[in-house]
């Protein structure tokens, strides 16, 4: 070892190191852990919350949100709805995510058919939103408007086009840039100038994005959680509002009374930890469960 | 009770859980760095690794072995991950690709523990445990170390002797020994992280984090669809991911998934964690220096600016202004129903005051002001609290510059714990504060630039100039949170974004020995009328002024172009 340069030396002293640490932390630890967690009390949560159906079969685990769909993603209505997920297709444990789309993601992508190998289009952020609320308002029979959303349920968002320098003198043009043509504008006409429908044609970049806030009520009567992704894409909780939106729909499609359903409701919903931590929130799978119990038994 | 309330009290309990820490916490560390003891398993790995315990080191060898050390963990992980399909535990995932490797690699070594992959499809449990974990351990153990050597560069209280060796606290030296790397690096593990994560992971098994050694376990939902449930050894991982301010999640969602971070309170205790080392070591600097009110003023100084730009954050949040959060009715978007939004901000603000980046909410779908709350707070530095070890000695190197910026004020020669701050030790502390600056503003203008580069973009516009900006301020401060819609997983990103953590990391390491070795040479000035004291509320304000001021002036200009053009209308 001596005849080596000592910058060598100091190296190989360094991946020493470096391997002594990694059989400490990196296996000793862990295992250590791992056989800690096969005591009773913990294995059951070290292997992952699994919960199981009447027959006894795993159906999930009481930390991981699912969707209650059918094949072609429409909303069963016999079950309580999770909040929309941006993992995979919904709900994918082995794609997690978060939409990641920004506050003022407002315009949409439309297709461009000028370029067919191109798909341009995409819904921004708050076509989402505009579109879950009002699906969800008509699924619950409630009032799905929200502010900034049209009646049919896309961002209500107009581009402003002047006659210049900037974003100043007569308009001259108006578009909706969330209704591809042909389609008929949610509104009829901005400041005295028709409003078009949006061609891929349109620089929608160079007018002045002006934001239609409509009549929606303050208050949305759709909660938020309800038309949001969550940040994990699996989350197991609905809010206790978005919980009570849906209680009148699983009643009637399960011949139960309000209350039978509240009941369960309330049992499957966590309180904030020590009264003040975090937000109360509905076990959706573990609900879901409960309620396919209820009705199942004779 | 109001989600404004319960938001408040959460604060409150984690402020006084801090505030119990403070003292016992920060006096155990004095205690590891000052034992003269070795315990019997850390004999036996001196032993394992040849290391003479009883040695002092000069600052330039103390950074040749951070150094020896850090390239060596870089080249192993990076090899780990290359061949991980032919080790134990491969789920079926192939090596990983040479250019997301390397960044991995020197993410995790530089303790950013920034993620261009995603970890339930790209990384083996092998390589998460016995490559990614271990950085954990070891990056954080680096920076504590690291910051125990700069204080002991203040607080060596006699001057050199010609008298050579033998002649000082037991080592053989000159005088000028900061301490000894191998020993800091296996006492943090052994006494400090090791100890804390064992009984932090059972904490977070009991609220229900997994640890398990499955792969994907494949089952039909209740609603007659399929979903894979993934298994892996979780909880030991996430706990040093807090505490070593690391970041790196398990999962593509990190601390948003629920596997990582069942409950509310679990979500409180890793919050807890994240902070518990950083705001507990300026104690350790005061017993070191000799002086506990100096530690005090640090810690004041950090809590100041933490405490303020919490509420901030919160503000924002909770205001939810902005087109999409006006239209929800709150800023729900990216966050999960369980933490709502106030401990969601929390979470963020804590994650990027830290060098941490885990993060239980999407940074990326915030208010364009809540947004920038997290983008200034990585700017700051990492120094309210920052990164275990990092955000000490940065302040500590803020307060060197704060104390020459009152010395010209009043013209005096500029001291600090009874060191001189000379020209020498004003050069090193420039250096350190020049860094970071230059690879976040270069870096990002060059990306900008280039074409190939802006089409990483997830969002248009400002809110695109953003996602840049973040991901090269996280990078170059070594935070490692994301505004994480930008695709990053390129050759470019994957390259340039680790040479920034790299840079971002290692010179300000250099710089700061490179201060402490010039300090520890040193024989300490006695303190006279004529002394700026650096203990009291007037010297918080100053330094936390010079820290705001600092970043105000260097980042400005980008965040105007960014988030403020985003949010002010």
């Amino acid at each position: 070892m001596s005849t080596l340069p000592s910058w060598i030396r100091q190296h190989l002293a360094a991946l020493r190191a470096l391997l002594v640490l990694t059989v400490l932390v990196g296996l000793a630890y862990p295992l250590a852990i791992l056989a800690i967690a096969q005591i009773p009390g913990l294995k059951d949560n070290a292997d992952g919350s699994f919960v199981t159906n009447a027959e006894g079969q795993r159906v999930g685990s009481s930390l991981i949100g699912q969707s209650f769909t059918d094949a072609d993603g429409n909303a069963l209505l016999t079950y309580f709805q999770s909040r929309p997920s941006a993992a995979g297709d919904g709900y994918d444990p082995t794609s997690t995510s978060a939409s990641n789309l920004g506050p003022e993601d407002v315009v949409d992508g439309i297709d461009d058919p000028a370029t067919p190998n191109e798909d341009e289009s995409g819904q921004s952020l708050l076509t989402q939103v505009c579109e879950r609320s009002l699906a969800i308002g008509e699924r619950e029979g409630v009032d799905g408007s929200r502010r900034y959303c049209t009646a049919s349920g896309v961002g209500a968002v107009l581009a402003v086009y002047h006659a210049g320098p900037g974003f100043e003198g007569a308009i001259t043009r108006v578009v909706s840039v969330n209704e591809a043509c042909p389609a008929t504008p949610f509104l009829a006409s901005y400041q005295g100038v028709a409003v078009e429908c949006r061609t891929p044609g349109d620089d929608i970049a160079a007018g002045e994005r002006v934001l239609v806030r409509g009549d929606a009520p303050e208050k949305p009567v759709v909660p938020a959680d309800a038309v949001t992704a969550s940040a994990s894409g699996l989350d197991p909780g609905i809010s206790p509002a978005y919980a009570e939106l849906q209680v009148p729909r699983i009643a009637r499609e399960r011949d139960m009374s309000l209350n039978q359903v509240r009941d369960l409701v309330d049992k499957h919903t966590t309180g904030r930890a020590l009264g003040f931590l975090g937000e109360p929130s509905v076990n959706v799978l573990e609900l879901n469960l409960d309620l396919d119990r209820a009705t199942a038994a004779p | 009770m109001s989600t404004t309330t319960a938001g408040i009290l959460v604060v409150a309990l984690l402020v006084a859980a801090l505030v119990a820490t403070y003292r016992p916490f920060g006096d155990y560390m004095y205690r590891v760095y000052s034992s003269e003891r070795h315990l019997p398993v850390e004999r036996a790995i001196y032993r394992l690794t040849g290391a003479n315990p009883n040695v002092g080191q000069r600052w330039t060898v103390y950074a040749r072995g951070v150094l020896a050390f850090s390239a060596v963990s870089v080249l192993f992980l990076y090899l780990m991950q290359r061949v991980q399909d032919h080790l134990p535990w491969d789920l079926g995932f192939s090596g990983v690709s040479p250019a997301l490797a390397w960044n991995t690699a020197v993410s995790f070594t530089t303790n950013t523990n920034w993620q261009a992959y995603s970890g339930e499809s790209t990384m083996s449990h092998f390589t998460q445990m016995t490559g990614l974990a271990v950085q954990n351990f070891a990056s954080a153990a680096v920076g504590i170390s690291v910051a125990i050597a700069v204080v002991r560069g203040f607080a060596r209280r006699r001057a050199p002797v010609a008298s050579g060796p033998g002649s000082l606290d037991n080592v053989v030296g000159t005088g000028d020994e900061i301490g000894n790397f191998w020993v800091d690096l296996t006492r943090t593990i052994v006494r400090i992280l090791l100890p804390i994560c064992v009984l932090g992971a059972i904490v977070l098994i009991a609220g229900g984090a997994i640890q398990n050694l499955h792969g994907t376990r494949a089952l039909s939902t209740l609603a007659g669809g399929e979903q894979a449930i993934t298994g892996g050894p979780v909880a030991s991982q996430e706990v040093i991911k807090e505490l070593g301010t690391n970041g790196g999640g398990f999962y593509n969602v990190n601390s948003a998934h629920p596997f990582e971070n069942p409950t509310t309170w679990t979500n409180l205790f890793e919050t807890y964690l994240l902070l518990m080392i950083s705001f507990s070591l300026p104690r350790t600097f005061g017993r070191m220096v000799g002086d506990r009110r100096q530690g005090l003023a640090i810690v004041a100084a950090m809590a100041v600016i933490a405490l303020g730009s919490l509420a901030v954050n919160m503000a924002f949040q909770g205001a939810h202004h902005g087109t999409v959060p006006e239209a929800v009715g709150a800023a729900t978007e990216g966050t999960d129903s369980r933490f709502g939004v106030p401990n969601s901000a929390l979470f963020a603000t804590a994650t990027t005051l830290t060098s941490t980046g885990a993060v239980n909410s999407f940074h990326d779908s915030y208010t364009s002001l809540g947004g920038a709350t997290l983008l200034f707070n990585m700017m700051l530095g990492e120094v309210a609290p920052g990164g275990v070890g990092s955000g000490l000695y940065g302040m500590l190197v803020l307060a060197v510059v704060t104390v020459f910026v009152a010395g010209l004020m009043i013209g005096r020669t500029p001291e600090y714990v009874g060191k001189k701050i000379g020209a020498r030790e004003m050069k090193f502390a420039s250096m350190y504060f020049l860094t970071t600056p230059i690879i976040v503003l270069l870096g990002a203008g060059v990306a900008m630039a280039m074409p190939g580069q802006r089409a990483g973009m997830l969002n248009s516009g400002a809110h695109g100039l953003s996602e840049v900006l973040y991901a090269f301020t996280s990078a170059g401060n070594n935070n490692g949170s994301a505004f994480a819609g930008i695709t990053v997983n390129t050759t470019w990103y994957n390259t340039v974004l680790g040479l920034a953590m790299m840079f971002g990391r290692f010179l300000p390491l250099i710089f700061v020995l490179g201060l402490a070795g010039s300090l520890a040479r040193q024989a300490p000035v006695p303190v006279t009328a004529g002394t700026l004291p650096t203990h009291r509320p007037q010297f918080v304000g100053m330094l936390a002024g010079v820290t705001l001021i600092i970043v105000a002036l260097t980042f400005f200009p980008a965040l105007a172009l960014g988030p403020l053009a985003e949010g002010i209308h």
